[in-house]
């Protein structure tokens, strides 16, 4: 039987069991989502190429386009007004953040619509030891990996171009990936509720590009009319906005900085309980 | 010893399962049992709540009200550990159509949380049993549904199941993938691995199922082997008429007259249940009936089904 030997089954069982073949029983709760999240990686190796350059050719754009360019112009009038330093350094710690939550929301809303909608690796992960929130939790260590990449290579790329002042900025890194978590959750929470792909591009629309303009990061939130100041203070974006910016300038305040982490700890905490949830009640049907 | 009338063996036991979907009720009381190294169907039309019972014992649907134990286990609070123990053949496809054939595998046994050296071995053999060594690198998208069922099956296997779920198996399929599907299935009986699977096709649910259950709107209208199911519920022969269509409903009515434990009138044939449907024929012809076509067959579970629900299993 030499096709028949080389199938699974019956065959072999009884000498050792499970373990015998290295069958671990399922592990603690971390070290399932590491599961989750290698497979992710395996998913990630087709395509990170692609999101090397994109993520270095990202700040170049922005940051030689209006750090530079358009700075030329705000230098030239005075740059009291954003702090004494020149519009480069100003706007690169905004930017930064920005690109956390850009970076979020592109895998937090479509690969999760995608993984339980189009390809269904959600529903064939839960059929195995994974429970729902291990899905969840290790989509969410994907997440954070891809906030570290390209928020480090937003760093490096700000750094060579001249705007970074401080060493403080280093710290700026593990806020932008805290500020990309606060939208990464939420919106994981939500995005697997999804039925129906049209409800992204209105995310993206009203959500995003509203963020990106009025969250103090081409101008101080202090230019915005005042009706609209709060609106902005409320804005994770704008937490992590001004927190890098402390950071990068080097002259961020113990209170306030920890005002903003609590602030930007406290959205990323509610979206994970919200996605425990929402991941359970879409996967256990 | 115990005076139970469950087999201490039993796998999976079902004690009046329920599943509701808001007013919707799939599943609706049913008790089954299987033990180890059965192969078990479930059969039924669409919507009959198979799947839901497959969802159920694979341990992603929590049940609304009844008892299930898998694997001695409770679904709902062990869960994890019970999928551990299963692979599960889902009704549609969810692999990973953007890796390879063998990164499927890879990612899967990760799943339960294999070496990757027992993964290798395990993918290489599992390959080769479903027949698809030559394209362990190929990418999974373009490959065709008969190949992507069989590599679905293959994953399925990559923990060494105990229990193989198996829902609609080769639903989709063309005649020739579906042998290929039923073949490697039948190998693995063979081996002695426990199949649970659901279909709507009778001549699956005949050629692999030991016992099986006949599923109608969430109830089990009839268990047993597929002989004993055409026994008792049916004849040994069936003929099968077909007259010109303005003839047919006068043909059926002069065809009361015909000695049958049972006559069917469907749309487009009428089907005679008795023991010798070559002597049933003769006598139809005898009465000066003239049926375009005439076919003398063995009951199978379609007509068991038939005679339980008056619907077909197939529509």
């Amino acid at each position: 039987m030499s096709a028949d030997a080389a199938a699974p089954g019956g065959n072999g069982r009884g000498a050792g069991g499970p373990g015998a073949g290295g069958l671990a029983g399922p592990g603690p709760g971390w070290s399932m989502a590491l599961r989750e999240f290698r497979f992710w990686l395996t998913d990630y190796r087709r395509t990170w190429r692609g999101s090397i350059y994109s993520g270095v050719l990202n700040p170049v754009l922005f940051l030689g386009a209006l750090g530079l360019g358009l700075g030329s112009l705000v230098n030239h009038h005075g740059s009291a007004r954003l702090g004494g330093v020149s519009y480069l350094v100003f706007l690169a710690p905004g930017l930064l953040a920005a690109t956390a939550m850009q970076t979020a929301m592109g895998e937090s809303t479509f690969p999760v619509f995608g993984s339980v909608k189009w390809n269904k690796t959600y529903q064939a992960a839960v059929a195995s030891p994974l429970r729902p929130r291990d899905v969840f939790h290790g989509h969410l260590l994907f997440v954070t990996f891809r906030l570290t990449m390209n928020c480090t290579l937003f760093l490096a790329v700000a750094a060579i171009l001249g705007g970074i002042r401080s060493g403080w900025a280093l710290l700026a890194l593990p806020v932008a990936v805290l500020t990309g978590l606060a939208f990464a959750t939420p919106l994981e929470a939500w995005a697997v509720t999804r039925s129906r792909e049209t409800s992204f591009s209105l995310i993206f629309r009203f959500g995003m590009i509203p963020l990106f303009l009025f969250s103090g990061i081409f101008y101080p939130v202090g230019q915005l009319p005042a009706w609209l100041q709060p609106v902005a203070y409320a804005t994770p974006l704008w937490h992590g906005v001004a927190l890098c910016r402390d950071l990068t300038l080097g002259s961020a305040q113990p209170g306030s900085a920890l005002l903003h982490v609590a602030y930007l700890a406290a959205v990323a905490v509610a979206g994970l309980a919200a996605g425990q949830r929402s991941y359970r009640r879409r996967l256990y049907v | 010893m115990l005076g139970s009338s469950v087999p201490d063996h039993a796998l999976i036991r079902a004690r009046g399962l329920v599943k509701r979907f808001g007013e919707f009720t799939a599943v609706d009381g049913i008790d089954f049992e299987l033990g180890r190294g059965e192969a078990f169907g479930f059969l039924g039309p669409n919507g009959a709540g198979k799947s839901s019972t497959m969802r159920m014992i694979g341990c992603v649907s929590p049940p609304t009200a009844g008892e299930l134990t898998i694997l001695g286990m409770d679904p709902v609070a062990d869960g994890s550990a019970i999928r551990a123990r299963l692979g599960v053949v889902p009704q549609e496809d969810t692999l990973d159509v953007e890796l390879t054939v063998r990164e499927n595998l890879l990612v899967y046994g990760r799943y339960f949380g294999l070496a990757r050296s027992v993964i290798a071995e395990r993918a290489a053999r599992l390959l080769e049993f479903v027949q698809l060594s030559e394209r362990a690198t190929d990418q999974v998208e373009p490959l065709s549904g008969g190949l992507k069922r069989r590599l679905t099956i293959a994953r399925s296997l990559i923990n060494d199941p105990e229990i193989l779920l198996l829902d609609e198996p080769t639903t989709g399929l063309d005649p020739q993938a579906r042998h290929a599907v039923w073949d490697r299935l039948f190998r693995l009986k063979q081996q002695g691995v426990t199949l649970v699977l659901t279909t709507h096709y009778m001549d699956e649910a005949e050629q692999l199922c030991d016992r099986l259950v006949v599923m109608d709107a969430g109830k089990i209208a009839a268990e047993g082997s597929p002989r004993t199911l055409i026994e008792r519920y049916s004849t040994p022969e069936v003929l099968e008429l077909r007259f010109d269509p303005d003839e047919h409903e006068q043909a059926a009515e002069k065809l009361a007259d015909v000695p049958a434990q049972r006559q069917e009138v469907l749309a487009d044939r009428v089907l005679l249940y008795v023991t010798d449907g070559d002597a049933a024929l003769a006598t139809v012809r005898g009465l000066g009936l003239q049926p375009r076509t005439s076919l003398v067959r063995r009951s199978t579970l379609e007509d068991v089904f038939l005679r339980l629900t008056g619907r077909r299993l197939e529509d």
